[in-house]
This record gives structure tokens, C-alpha cells and sequence, in this order.
């Protein structure tokens, strides 16, 4: 059984997100042996062609959302199932799913106290950038930028009061 | 150890073949690896192929892998194979479940290849 260190949750969500952060860090070091930089969310735009998102419900509800371009969203693949592997559209969306699911996974285990009162969604995946997102959470939300191999990589989770 | 069936169990085809190729960075030498991307798939491929090892998620459509676990026990062909977990479900409660149900260990994604061999062998060497 794999023991992961939990952190007492902090009582202002607005604290979350280098939580969020090191989850999203350890996922990409794992799963894609990378480390992902810091970047400044003003050079980049909100939105790309590829967003994955899960729901979440329970204690603590609302949806996180990873979204990058097409040319990271084909690395992310690329480096998960190797390019031999990962050929077609349809394995781009289920990785970045997966990477979607494996941080908001990793990220409500670091809660300590979420202990299943949280159940995630499986992935859904949008691709194509000309959309509004609309979260009717009425709740916090924090978002950050990270870059993968130099692409922008936005994570956003948005959380119903 | 002598060559092993699989069957790895996950909604995402990706991460069947990412567990497939950790099994075998692990140094299992596999023989045939069946697939199913929910449990009610599963429990078919488990009735109509013998195998020595599953490998399962959690959260599925369909029917997910704790039902899966559950539902195992009473396929003739899975008695004594050991289930292995692989999810982003970390909690005690959903670990608890799982072995109680019937599951032989519990991998929390994302994980390492050396964490399928931490997990997998000693369950297989068990079973040997």
C-alpha cells in the first residue's frame, strides 16, 4: 500500500494552491519524468485547444479543469505511451483525461479529512479553443500556469461554497 | 516465476498500456495481457480466459472495480488470482474496501514502475 503524506486541510481554500501545485508537479515527474517551470499567468492565454476536466462531489464539490494546446496536449501523449504508441487523436484526449484525473486525485488525497467523502468524475475532454467556460460554482476558485516544455499548461479548480 | 496472463481492467486505454509496459519494466514476463475498460467487461473476459493476475481501477462506468472485486469472487475461473488495485481513489475508506472485498493490494496513481513491482510481485510469488 502506498503511503502518501497528507496536509491537514488549511480552512481558507484560497491557501490550496500550492497543494494543487505539488500535485500537478508530481504527476507530470512521475507519469512523464518532467518537471514543470513556474510562469507568469499574464503572458498566457486562459484557454487552449485541448481542455480535460473532472468533476468532483462530497466534501468538497466543484470541477478541475487542465487545459494546454495541441502541441503539449500531443507531448503530454507522446511522453505517456511513447511515439510509436500514441497516434491518434483519440489517445491525446484519453492521456490528458488521465493527467487530468491522476492531479485531482492526487490533489484531494492531500487533504487529510477528505477521506472518501470526495468521488471524482471520469474525464471528460473538450478539444477547440472557441469557448467560454461558465462554472456555476458560486465558491473560491484558484487557477495556475506551469509550463511543460515550454508550453503553457493552465490548471483551474473551481469549488462550490 | 513462470510466464503470466494479465488482465488489466481501466476505463482509459491509455493507462492500460501504461500498466501494461510497467508489468513488464518490472520484470514480469507476461504471456498474454487481456483488456476491459469497465467491470462488467471484466467479469466476461475473466469467465472465457484463465489468468494469473488483475490489474483494476476503481473509478469506471459500467460497473466500477470495487463491484468488480465483489462480483470476481464467484467466477470460477478467478479463484485464487490475485486483484491488484490501480486508482486515484487514496483514501483509507476506498483501501479498506478493496481488500476487504477481495483485492490483494492497492497502487494510488500516478505511480512508478517499481511501485507495480513492489506491489505485484510478492502478490505473484504468493500465488505461485
Amino acid at each position: 500500500m502506498n503511503a502518501e503524506p497528507t496536509t491537514a486541510i488549511p480552512p481558507h481554500p484560497e491557501s490550496w494552491l500550492p497543494i494543487l501545485e505539488l500535485s500537478v508537479q508530481e504527476v507530470f515527474e512521475i507519469m512523464l519524468a518532467c518537471r514543470l517551470e513556474s510562469a507568469n499567468p499574464d503572458e498566457h492565454p486562459k484557454t487552449g485547444e485541448f481542455t480535460a476536466m473532472v468533476g468532483l462531489a462530497g466534501a468538497l464539490c466543484g470541477i478541475l479543469t487542465v487545459c494546454c494546446g495541441s502541441e503539449a496536449a500531443k507531448l503530454i501523449a507522446t511522453r505517456m505511451l511513447g511515439p510509436e504508441i500514441a497516434n491518434s487523436e483519440g489517445q491525446v484526449w484519453d492521456a490528458l483525461g488521465e493527467i487530468c484525473n491522476m492531479i485531482a486525485g492526487n490533489f484531494k488525497n492531500k487533504l487529510a479529512g477528505m477521506d472518501g467523502r470526495c468521488m471524482l468524475s471520469v474525464p471528460t475532454v473538450v478539444t477547440g479553443g472557441e469557448y467560454s467556460f461558465h462554472s456555476l460554482a458560486d465558491g473560491d476558485a484558484m487557477s495556475t500556469v506551469l509550463l511543460f516544455e515550454s508550453q503553457p499548461v493552465i490548471i483551474r479548480l473551481e469549488l462550490h461554497s | 516465476m513462470s510466464k503470466v496472463r494479465a488482465l488489466i481492467v481501466d476505463d482509459s486505454s491509455v493507462m492500460r498500456k501504461i500498466v501494461e509496459r510497467s508489468l513488464r519494466q518490472a520484470g514480469i514476463d507476461l504471456e498474454k495481457v487481456f483488456e476491459a475498460s469497465n467491470g462488467a467487461e471484466a467479469l466476461g473476459a475473466l469467465r472465457d480466459n484463465p489468468v494469473d493476475l488483475v490489474l483494476c481501477d476503481i473509478n469506471m462506468p459500467v460497473m466500477d472495480g470495487l463491484e468488480f472485486v465483489r462480483q470476481a469472487a464467484s467466477v470460477e475461473n478467478a479463484k485464487g488470482v490475485p486483484i491488484v488495485m490501480i486508482t486515484t481513489e487514496g483514501s483509507e475508506s476506498h483501501v479498506v474496501q478493496a481488500l476487504s472485498s477481495g483485492a490483494r493490494g492497492y497502487i494510488r496513481k500516478p505511480f512508478t514502475p517499481d511501485q507495480v513491482k513492489e506491489h505485484v510481485l510478492p502478490v505473484l510469488e504468493k500465488k505461485s
